[in-house]
């Protein structure tokens, strides 16, 4: 083992120059003032200070409510997707779990624009509803249009843990539950469920660190009325040049990322799922 | 007493166009043990899954307390199974698992607990309720699964080749505990198993069964005293199966030598098969055998050496306590209370 030491060298090296150091650098940029310039910059908690301002208070819980309504979104349309799946025998649920993950192989912002095909208003939907005789529905730029985006997006992250949980369950323990006197609810609610929980944990964590964190899919959707923490970000790094703030918001939601994982790890520390 | 408490009457099922069961009439007495004994592949399981409710029968009757049952799923059942891998819920400790069941029917707390911790010590598992599943060894394993299923106080109890993930040691362990555990709670075992010797130590009746069909029903003395034909007498134990004629009442002829026996009831010169077991065998010196044979192989068994020995007619399987030579020649001799003829067996 000691042998083989030395040839992760590379890789730390390059974790220290890409992960390590930018890290370092948003920790002095979150607790300096001097703007860009790190010489005549001291120590302040002024872009912490910022953050209770109510603007950006709002960019946080928005976020935060976002992540958690995609996150419940995607659960409870992604469970019932896995259970359907693990019903189908093996060669099949192969490809039904590829055909749920092909959007993942498209790119991000050709799936967005997509959207924004369908979504807009004289998009397929306007269309499709109109043909109905239902008036128009104006839904890009708003919060449902991000809503949507965003389950699509990161639907698969939930269905595939879940399955993967699913179907290393033993059938015959479902078979148990049902000697022992459980009828089909009560099999599921206190075997099927409890026996997938650590992927649904895995499902839910992933996905909420991805929603929180999102940042093209509420920009192109949300064309600028709906800012989220990513956003937010991004417009201070780039459009507004306040790298002190901009850093400040990236270490909180730095911070929630590494609890998050850390709670992950301690609910599941085998990595099973 | 009622003497039927479980009745399978002209049970028949398929999967994918093969026959697995066919025409199968048996009914169960209460508080036997009963042992579903045959090669994998013979419907052994489907019986047993049939009555558990996890198969429905193609035809037939499944009567259970004098009522058909066939068509109700498992929860509704008065039976409980042991799964061949015990199928233990992983994220559950010990006292939640066989706790299960009574949770399910709302029994109180308090009674779930007395229950459970009674239950807990008659399998030998006190002070285990805290421990994690996978902190347990196989053999305890199957206790837990065993426990879970009788505190449900099932009127029959199911057991799926229990024991054969067991070493050989844990399962005589686990066998005798069984048996000792049947006694105590006084219910029917429904027992599956392919190990013959696991059959006979532990029944009332053994079930013989072969390609979906009953081959035989008795108790385990009848079983290997009495085989019905030759699968049965190969199955259970050593045998030596030769072809033979029924000269008349009580006496057989086979390989060139007239025999008495005990049997009668056949046509006169009947073909039919005899059974001899190794151990009926009785070797003495040629002059005073009715066979005479020579010794071509002998192994240490044990108990007793296994001889084999070549006649004139066949090979001959022996097994004595004293050794003798390779090339030795012998005497071979049967009472005729250990002969047993056979009808031939029809080819199938």
């Amino acid at each position: 083992m000691k042998h083989y030491r030395s040839m992760i060298s590379p890789y730390v090296l390059w974790a220290f120059g890409f992960i390590i150091i930018p890290f370092i650098m948003i920790m002095v940029y979150a607790f300096t003032d001097g703007g860009l310039s790190l010489t005549d910059a001291g120590f302040s908690l002024d872009s912490f200070a910022e953050m209770t301002d109510s603007l950006y208070f709002t960019v946080f819980t928005r976020s935060f409510s976002t992540g958690i309504l995609t996150t419940l979104l995607c659960l409870f349309i992604g469970y019932p997707m896995a259970f359907f799946i693990t019903k189908f025998d093996e060669r099949v649920q192969g490809t039904l779990i590829l055909i749920t993950t092909i959007p993942m192989w498209i790119n991000l912002l050709l799936r967005t624009y997509a959207w924004i095909g369908i979504l807009s208003d004289n998009g397929l939907l306007n269309s499709f509803l109109k043909m109905l005789g239902i008036g128009p529905v104006s839904i890009m730029y708003t919060g449902i249009a991000v809503n949507i985006g965003l389950v699509c997006n990161f639907l698969p992250f939930m269905i595939l843990p879940i399955h993967t949980s699913l179907s290393k369950m033993d059938p015959s323990l479902l078979e148990a539950a049902y000697d022992l006197g459980a009828n089909k609810v009560q099999a599921f609610t206190r075997v099927i469920f409890k026996y997938s929980i650590p992927g649904v944990l895995n499902g839910v964590i992933i996905t909420f660190l991805m929603a929180i964190s999102a940042f093209v899919i509420p920009k192109m959707l949300g064309g600028g009325q709906f800012t989220l923490l990513g956003n937010l970000i991004e417009n201070q790094f780039i459009s507004v040049g306040n790298w002190n703030f901009g850093a400040a918001v990236s270490l909180i939601l730095a911070i929630v990322i590494l609890a998050a994982i850390s709670f992950l790890k301690r609910i599941d520390p085998d990595g099973t799922v | 007493m009622k003497n039927k408490l479980i009745e399978l009457k002209n049970i028949t099922k398929s999967f994918d166009q093969q026959e697995v069961l066919h025409n199968i009439q048996l009914y169960i007495r209460p508080n036997e043990f009963l042992t579903l004994l045959g090669p994998s592949g013979c419907g052994k399981t489907t019986i047993l899954r049939i009555i558990g409710g996890f198969e429905e029968a193609d035809s037939g009757e499944v009567i259970f307390d004098g009522k058909d049952i066939a068509k109700l799923p498992p929860y509704k059942r008065e039976v409980n199974t042991v799964f061949q891998k015990y199928a233990l819920f992983p994220f559950m400790n010990v006292f939640d698992n066989v706790a299960f069941g009574l949770n399910i029917k709302k029994v109180s707390k308090a009674e779930t607990k007395k229950r459970v911790l009674e239950m807990l010590k008659l399998v030998g598992l006190e002070g285990f309720e805290k421990r994690k599943i996978d902190q347990l060894s196989g053999g305890q394993q199957q206790r837990v699964a065993i426990a879970r299923a009788l505190v449900n106080e099932p009127k029959v109890l199911l057991l799926d080749e229990p024991l054969s993930a067991l070493d050989a040691k844990l399962r005589k362990e686990m066998q005798m505990e069984l048996k000792k555990i049947q006694k105590k709670v006084g219910i029917t075992f429904i027992f599956v198993t392919h190990d013959q010797e696991e059959a006979l130590s532990m029944s009332d009746t053994v079930v013989v069964m072969n390609h979906g069909n009953i081959q035989q029903i008795g108790t385990p003395i009848d079983i290997y005293n009495e085989p019905k034909n030759r699968f049965v007498a190969e199955f259970i134990g050593e045998s030596n199966i030769i072809p033979a004629i029924m000269k008349k009442d009580m006496l057989v002829a086979f390989d060139g030598v007239d025999f008495e026996c005990v049997d009668s009831g056949f046509a006169p010169n009947e073909e039919v098969e005899v059974v001899l077991r190794p151990e009926d065998l009785v070797l003495t010196p040629p002059q005073f055998g009715k066979i005479t044979a020579t010794v071509t192989d002998i192994t240490f068994k044990g108990v007793h050496y296994e001889i084999i020995l070549k006649g004139e007619h066949r090979d001959y399987k022996a097994q004595t306590t004293e050794y003798h030579e390779i090339g030795t020649e012998l005497g071979i001799s049967v009472i005729p209370s250990n002969i047993h003829v056979m009808h031939k067996m029809k080819e199938v």
